[in-house]
Formats: structure tokens, sequence, C-alpha cells
């Protein structure tokens, strides 16, 4: 099968659509002749027009509330938020608007839009360009929230977000951007909800979302060579998320760690974590780990970034620990 | 003025006396309501500004679309809404306009093409300008009338949106109805220079009307919505008018940010209904008992409509967890 990076992926995936129905549109800042600062939408305006592919001013609220508006008047809005540190400026429009369109309206109004953004530390861009804030819109009813883990999952999740009915945010990890994956030529979409078993193992579930699915496969292999086998899980949407083969996996397992690029406190790791505790408490063998990043504003220095972070090798420790049995002993 | 197109006028005079009749009598039951702990909440009251909404949506078609604020029950029943569904919806009834879910600061009605009120102020100006945006885009003329407040001035997301309007010549007419109060604060301790200075600043064509003459207001509305449609767009109104209630029901004694002799002028001498009674007297439209029997029948039917949303039931407690996302095709029921 041909390889293509993340960025290909997306990009085919917006075209794929954008051919298959012209109520879609894409607006955002830089979008058009810039294709944006990761080049991600390069050629995208060549084929569909400016009308298309929209270069808006600075105005991330602004124009957020244009897609609200452009969605429930029969519409289907892509926006490009350049970085996810960003969604702290259109709160409003997304979580108070878009999100609660269809049930304050009883279900007679409905807002399909897609919020395309990123997120990813360790790029050395500091506090205001590193967020990870996908859980701010995850604890929010009425939005969808998509993690791609590749690109792969990046087109077959992109398709399934524009075609959706709801308002659908999916966080691409910047990062990964010119990772190559296999990706068919043929057209796919992933269903939301349905978790990716990446890794199949009995002695511990590695749970990871985006970013840190990689980062698990690499403690998987590195458990792999102490003859642990661990299972490895990409939720791959985290609303809806597919709570029973997390939970199943667990009861076959005994034991978890979930690994997000999200701050630790109230964030998704304690959700996902949480959720086990409540669904699989007596198959568990161990407490179940969370590692998120730390509770600190990303730093600009690579000596201080780089340790915000879970690593594998991190992962790897927290695993052994929990398989050894020595987390009962003040670890 | 030839006779088909006198009747055909005197015909848009009558609707929109109705109209206003209909708001007025809309607010004072639900007042009522209110006063007789009837309601869940509270509401605000569009008493006062009857002028605004009516001789707006007059010159609108069904599928225009307007966008709505947190006062927003004259928009309502002007954008063409019916009284039992509103009831129904105020008393959060199953068979109102949202199910019951979405109250007084939410009450929408897509089929005459209300996008609904919002409950944050200013924060409709994004979904009108992105349905006048959509319009463009679908190659539909539908025009777009995004009303909000003097108190929405302080928000900036309207002037980032006017600023794409004005820059994609939007089909987008905004509506700023200056009731003189943003809650309890008068406008120009909020508010600095002229309110049009902000719209002109974009390049937008802009007009200041008497919100209290609904003639007036019809005649600039007629002329701006044809431009609009023709691409001309977009425009920023002022429309002068004032709020007869406090900011909400509960704002009884608000004697403390405005006077009642100010109160007292505005309902005596500039109400739109009464000035506009008169002149349809004047002009011979109406008789004195036409006027008397169009009062009759409309309170006649807001009294019907509360009997019927009281009578009504709520919805089941099976519909909490319904329409938090809308269904894909082939998707099972709620999630």
């Amino acid at each position: 099968m041909r390889e293509i990076t993340l960025s290909k992926a997306v990009n085919e995936a917006i075209a794929e659509e954008m051919r298959r129905d012209s109520t879609i549109f894409l607006m955002g800042e830089d979008v058009a002749e810039a294709g944006t600062p990761f080049k991600v939408l390069s050629g995208l305006v060549e084929e569909f027009g400016t009308e298309r592919i929209v270069d808006t001013p600075i105005s991330e609220p602004g124009f957020m509330g244009l897609a609200v508006g452009a969605a429930m008047t029969g519409s289907r809005p892509i926006v490009d938020l350049m970085f996810g540190d960003f969604i702290f400026l259109v709160m409003d429009q997304l979580c108070n608007q878009a999100a609660k369109t269809h049930y304050m309206s009883g279900g007679k109004l409905s807002v399909p839009l897609v919020l395309r953004t990123n997120l990813g530390a360790t790029r050395r861009s500091a506090a205001q360009h590193s967020q990870s804030l996908h859980a701010l819109v995850a604890h929010i009813p009425g939005l969808k929230v998509a993690m791609p883990s590749s690109a792969y999952e990046a087109k077959g999740l992109m398709k399934t977000a524009i075609r959706d009915e709801n308002p659908v945010v999916i966080f691409e990890d910047k990062l990964m951007y010119n990772d190559k994956a296999p990706v068919p030529e043929e057209e796919y979409l992933i269903p939301f909800g349905e978790a990716n078993i990446l890794r199949e193992g009995r002695d511990i579930t590695l749970i990871g979302t985006s970013s840190m699915v990689q980062v698990c496969e690499k403690a998987a292999d590195m458990l792999a060579e102490q003859g642990i086998e661990a299972e490895v899980i990409d939720p791959r949407t985290l609303v809806p998320l597919d709570e029973d083969s997390l939970i199943n996996s667990v009861k076959k397992t005994s034991r978890a760690i979930v690994v997000d690029e999200g701050h630790q406190s109230y964030g998704i790791t304690g959700e996902i974590a949480s959720r086990l505790n409540e669904k699989a408490f007596y198959y568990l063998d161990a407490p179940v780990q969370r590692m998120g990043a730390m509770d600190v504003p990303v730093p600009f220095s690579p000596a201080l970034e780089d340790i915000t972070v879970p690593t594998p090798e991190r992962v790897f420790e927290q695993a052994l620990k929990s398989v050894k049995g020595e987390l009962f002993h003040g670890a | 003025m030839s006779r088909n197109s006198k009747k055909s006028n005197d015909e848009a005079y009558v609707r929109m006396y109705q109209q206003m009749v209909r708001i007025r009598a809309f607010e004072d039951n639900a007042n009522k309501l209110y006063l007789a702990a009837k309601m869940p909440g509270l509401t605000h009251m569009y008493s006062g500004q009857e002028a605004v909404a009516v001789g707006i949506c007059e010159a609108l078609k069904s599928t225009d679309k307007i966008t709505s604020t947190h006062r927003g029950h004259g928009h309502c029943v002007a954008k063409g809404a019916d009284f039992k569904e509103m009831f129904c919806e105020l008393l959060g009834k199953e068979e109102g306009y949202c199910r019951g879910k979405g109250g007084s600061m939410h009450i929408a009605d897509q089929e005459n093409g209300n996008l609904g009120a919002n409950a944050i102020v200013g924060g409709s100006a994004g979904i009108a300008t992105g349905a006048a945006l959509s319009a463009k885009h679908l190659g539909k003329d539908d025009v777009t009338v995004c009303f909000f407040g003097d108190g929405a001035l302080g928000q900036g997301l309207l002037y980032e949106v006017m600023n794409m309007a004005a820059l994609w010549n939007l089909p987008v007419i905004y509506a700023c109805e200056n009731n003189l109060y943003g809650e309890y604060t008068k406008v120009e301790e909020m508010a600095a220079g002229e309110l049009t200075a902000r719209a002109k600043a974009f390049g937008i064509e802009s007009h200041i009307v008497d919100g209290q003459d609904v003639l007036a207001v019809n005649k600039l509305s007629q002329d701006l919505v044809a431009r609009a449609r023709k691409g001309e767009g977009p425009f920023f109104m002022q429309l002068n008018t004032y709020r007869y209630h406090g900011h909400h029901v509960g704002d009884i004694n608000r004697e403390y940010y405005r006077p009642k002799s100010e109160e007292e002028l505005w309902k005596t001498e500039r109400d739109p209904i009464s000035n506009f009674a008169k002149w349809l007297l004047k002009e011979k439209v109406l008789t004195e008992a036409e006027l008397n029997q169009i009062e009759k029948d409309v309170q006649q039917d807001a009294k019907d409509a509360v009997t019927y949303a009281e009578a009504a039931d709520y919805p089941d407690v099976s519909e909490v967890t319904l329409h938090v996302y809308k269904q894909n095709q082939g998707e099972g029921a709620s999630q």
C-alpha cells in the first residue's frame, strides 16, 4: 500500500469531500494561497477557488461564529484554527452556540461543522502554541471530539467528521504532519466511537490518544523485550468514546495506564481511568494509572519542555511497576 | 396612488398594526404569568419596541433569516410565530417551539426563518453574518437581519463580523435597537462616541431612524432589504426606542437608574401602537370600531393560547437526553 504523510491525508480527505458536496467550504487564516503555516491545505484553493477556500482576517471568534450561522442555514463549513491554543478565543461560539443549538431548539436547528485544529508540545513553541486542549471541548455536551493518531486515522476520521450532522472538533498532532503511514487509494471512512486495538496483549492495557499512541507502542516494544505483553488501544474519538472496548481490554489484562498529552489534572486521563474503575474495578490487579502532560504551562527551553510530556521510557517504567505490583508499595 | 397599490399598502398597514398589538398582548400575558409565579425562570419584555421588530420583519420574506436576543419575543412574533407554541415554550411544555428545552431566551422558529433568541449579549452577530455568508455561498437571495441592543456594542465579536461582512459584501443588516439602557446602565455610560460611527469605520452604510415610528422603520427596511438582496449590503440601522419594563420582569424598583417621569413620557407621547392607531384613523385606513375589534381579537387569541399552554403537557423525562446530538443517517436513537 502507498504511504502518505498525515498532512497529505488531511488534504485528500477535505478535497474528496469538497468534490462530493458543494455545500462544503473551508475558512480560516491563511488557508488559501498560503495553505496554512503547516502547508496542510496546499493546492486546495487552486482546485476550489477562493469562494470555497476562504481566507479570513485574524478574527477567530468572528469566523467561528460565521461558521455556526452558515451551518445552521444549509452550508457545511470547515473551520481551520491555526493553533489549538486559539480555541480559548472561540469558546463562546463553539461551546455556547454550536454545541447547544440543536438541543436548545428541540432538535429543529443543527450545526454540521468541523473545527480542525491541532495539539502537541516539544516543538519549541512555548506556552501559547503548544497546548493540547481537547479535554476542554470533550467536557461540553453537543460537541464530538476526534483524535487521529496517524495519517490513516486522520483521513478516515476527517471524512466522517465532515459528514456528521453535529459540530466536530478534530485535533491533529502538529508534530506528525510529516509522518507517513499506509493509506489506501480507495475511499474509506472511520466511524466515530470505535476504538482501534493496535496490538493485543494479556498483561497490561496501554490506552493512548493522538500523539501518545506512538508513545504507547514504543513502550509496548520495550515491555515485550522484558517478556511483558502490553495491549495498545487508541480510542480514536473521545466523544463518542468506545468505553466497551477499553473496559473489555482491562477485564482481560487487569492493569491499565491511560496516556494523553493534555494536562493530567481534571483531564482525559482522569475521565477514562475513573470509568475503568467504575466498570472494571473487580477485574483490576493494580490501580489504573494516569499519565498526562505536567500541570505547568509549556516551557520554551528544550531542557524543560521535553520533561513535561509522557515518553516511551516513562510509560515503560510505570507499566513495569504496575505489572510487578510495585504500585502498592509507595511507588 | 392607484387603487390597487392603496389596497396592498392598507393591508400592510393593518398587518403591521395587528402584529404590534400581538406583541404587546403577548408580553402583557407573559408578565402576568411571571407575576402569578406560573412561569419558570424569568423573561425580558419587548413592550415599547414593537415598531422595530414589526417594521423590519414586514420587509422580509419568510425564507429571510433573523437572529434575535434575550429580549426576543417581539422578533419571534413579528417573523410569523404562533402564540400557542410560544406560550408553550415559555412554560417549558412539549409543544413549545423548542419542545420546552430553550425557553424564553432561546425561542427559535426555523420555519419562519427565526434562527433563535440568544442569551449571550451580541452572541448571534456571528450566526447572522454566517447565515448571510451561507446564502451567498449557496446562491440564495435571502437576507439576514441581526437584531441586537445597544449593550451588544460592547462585544468584540460584532466588530469582527462586521469587518468580514463589509469585506465580502454580505447580505446582512445589523439592527441596533438603542433602548437607552444595557441592563441597568445608561448607554452613554457604556458606549463612547456615536453608535453608527462603529459601522461607518468598516465602510458600512449606516442609518438612524425613529424606532417608535413603524412606517419610518418599514420604509427604511424595505429599501435596505431590497438593496442587500441585490448584493449591496451590509447595512447598519440604529433604531432609537425604549423598553417600557425593566431589564427583566423582576426589575421592578428601577428609579435608581431611570426616573418614572421618563417612562411616562415615552409611554404617553411616543407609544408606537397608539401613535400608529391615530395615523390609521386619520388616513381612514381603519375605523375606531375596527381598531377595537383587532385589539379584542388579539386579546382573545392570547388568552386562549395561555389557557392552552397552561394545560399542555411537559415533555416526558426521557427527552432529557434527546437532541444533544443530531442523529446521523444510519445511526440508532439518541446517543
